[in-house]
């Protein structure tokens, strides 16, 4: 069953001579508990996708359905509630001067939900915090528990979708590790739909279905994860990313290296290039 | 590589200490390593004492850090006796450091190319003229098509990787030979990053100088270095060849590289870190 559906979505920021349009033509749709992956470099309009998708952004034409209802670029609470982002930076999306449970509560007020304080308890637990945590500071939590909370503040809501954007990029591998872990758990028990926005494409393999390349405000390729794990993917700008995710590829080939510096740095001369 | 061996820098028993309110604070303990002719990756977690290092060894800490060692010989330098204006003449000439954002490195009311020659103005005493031809020619070294363009422009008029290859040139127009690289492509994007990378790896090798690379992402130091310390909080716990990181014996560095998503051997569920306090006993 199709949860989100894209059609021909074009968005812009500004308006008259200052209008740019960002993301040009995206259609897409993800089904329920499907994971989509969008990649990208920075300003290819990622970001913006998911902004519209979320609400932030109303300047887009175009269709978009969620759950089998079109949605127009005014929406009520409901229909925002369904989907929630969580941000690339844990140590700026969070208030730093009130505590995690009022951090936590404010979603519920906005929509007026009933059960504040167990809620906040579930939602703590859900993610993988003590409830003592409500208690303090951002400042007081390591990066991966903010991440946490960040991810608790979504999931409040009870929403069926999260747009994660770049939700590991901030942090180390090691912690990257347990954020992965948690977001894998939370959509087999919570029976979610996410949106990956990353740049990564290893993280992208490991937690989508299907991931989209983007490059300029379109899609260049919509390639699955079996396509990304075996090496087949089509577009060679998909393939430049794949390279960029493995790490550095030399110019030189190993029996190079071998050979005298001044022939080496001769054949690497930029008039070469 | 043939002239490894060709010590640069060696460093025996640094400690660098932060007094605070509620007593001492040891970002790096008792670490020791020494850098040749080779490019060498430093990886480690936020915090770990990596950038630290890299800032200790052109003294770059903040005045109230306290920096312990036995022995810190840069080529024909006692560095921990060198006194300040020593290493005015040292750092940016002999020792150069690349930073992890050229947004934020970068003078921003200056243009480009006046702050590349300023390094040379000042440590060659070079004509304004002739430092103006070098770095033009610096520029065009770093794959930069119209140097003459790019020398008017102010830093927000560049893109990220531009920036960071302008970053290069200005750290190896005086011809350093360590060059300290925290976090170099951090903040570029995958595809420019390999163009960055490449750009320093020919320079590092035809100018025969060395590397230090600081780093959190395994894959790429990996792929990058000759060989690689791994730090954790503070010590280093394993000096390893790239080349055989799979082969790495610490718990600690096994456990960074089972908690990192591969694309060869994708996994259903990552490890998960198991931090085992005896790491932190040297």
């Amino acid at each position: 069953m199709t949860m989100i559906k894209v059609d021909h979505l074009a968005v812009s920021y500004g308006s008259g001579d200052k209008l740019t349009r960002v993301v040009k033509d995206a259609s897409f749709d993800v089904a329920r508990g499907e994971t989509f992956g969008l990649v990208g470099e920075s300003g290819c309009g990622k970001s913006t996708i998911l902004g519209a998708l979320a609400g932030r952004n109303r300047q887009w034409t175009g269709s978009i359905e969620i759950d089998g209802e079109a949605i127009s670029q005014k929406r009520t609470r409901g229909q925002l509630a369904k989907q929630q982002l969580v941000f690339q930076d844990p140590f700026g999306s969070i208030h730093p001067r009130h505590t995690i449970g009022r951090t936590l509560l404010e979603p519920l007020e906005i929509h007026g939900k009933d059960n504040r304080q167990a809620r906040i308890e579930k939602v703590l637990q859900d993610v993988g915090l003590p409830h003592n945590f409500r208690y303090r500071y951002p400042h007081q939590l390591s990066g991966g528990q903010r991440q946490r909370v960040a991810i608790a503040r979504a999931l409040i809501l009870e929403p069926q979708i999260l747009l994660l954007d770049e939700p590991t990029s901030a942090l180390d591998v090691s912690i990257q590790a347990e954020i992965l872990n948690l977001l894998k758990d939370l959509r087999e028990r919570e029976q979610l739909t996410y949106i990956l926005v990353s740049h990564d494409l290893a993280v992208v393999a490991h937690l989508c279905n299907r991931v989209a390349i983007m490059q300029d405000g379109g899609f260049v390729e919509i390639a699955t994860r079996d396509q990304l794990l075996a090496d087949t993917v089509q577009h060679p700008y998909t393939r430049q990313l794949m390279d960029g995710s493995r790490g550095y590829v030399g110019k030189r080939s190993p029996h190079l290296s071998a050979i005298p510096r001044s022939v080496t740095s001769s054949v690497l001369s930029p008039d070469a290039c | 590589m043939a002239n490894a061996s060709d010590t640069i820098l060696t460093v025996e028993n640094m400690s660098v200490e932060f007094p605070t309110l509620s007593g001492i604070t040891s970002a790096v303990r008792n670490v020791s390593f020494s850098i040749g002719r080779e490019k060498v990756g430093i990886i480690g977690e936020s915090g770990s004492g990596k950038s630290t290092t890299g800032r200790a060894i052109m003294r770059l800490q903040p005045p109230k850090a306290i920096v312990k060692a036995d022995r810190m010989q840069f080529e024909d330098v006692d560095l921990l006796k060198a006194s300040e204006d020593e290493m005015l003449a040292i750092r940016g000439r002999r020792i150069a450091m690349i930073l992890q954002d050229p947004k934020y490195s970068l003078n921003p009311v200056m243009t480009v190319g006046e702050q590349i020659s300023e390094t040379v103005i000042l440590h060659e005493r070079v004509s304004p003229r002739e430092a103006r031809e070098r770095t033009l020619a610096m520029l065009g070294r770093v794959n930069i098509r119209d140097p003459e363009r790019v020398f008017d422009l102010y830093p927000h008029e560049v893109s990220g990787g531009m920036g960071q290859r302008i970053m290069i040139s200005m750290m190896l127009i005086a011809s350093p030979s360590l060059i300290i690289a925290d976090e170099p492509t951090s903040a570029l994007d995958v595809t420019v990053r390999q163009q960055v990378l490449s750009i320093l790896d020919e320079l590092v090798i035809e100018r025969n100088i060395g590397l230090l690379f600081i780093s959190h992402d395994l894959n790429l130091v990996r792929s990058f270095c000759d060989r690689v310390i791994i730090m954790y909080a503070g010590r280093v716990v394993e000096t390893i060849a790239a080349a055989d990181l799979d082969q790495a014996k610490h718990p600690y560095t096994r456990g960074l590289l089972n908690a990192l998503p591969s694309l060869n051997h994708p996994r259903d569920r990552l490890d998960v870190l198991q931090r085992d306090p005896a790491w932190l006993e040297n």
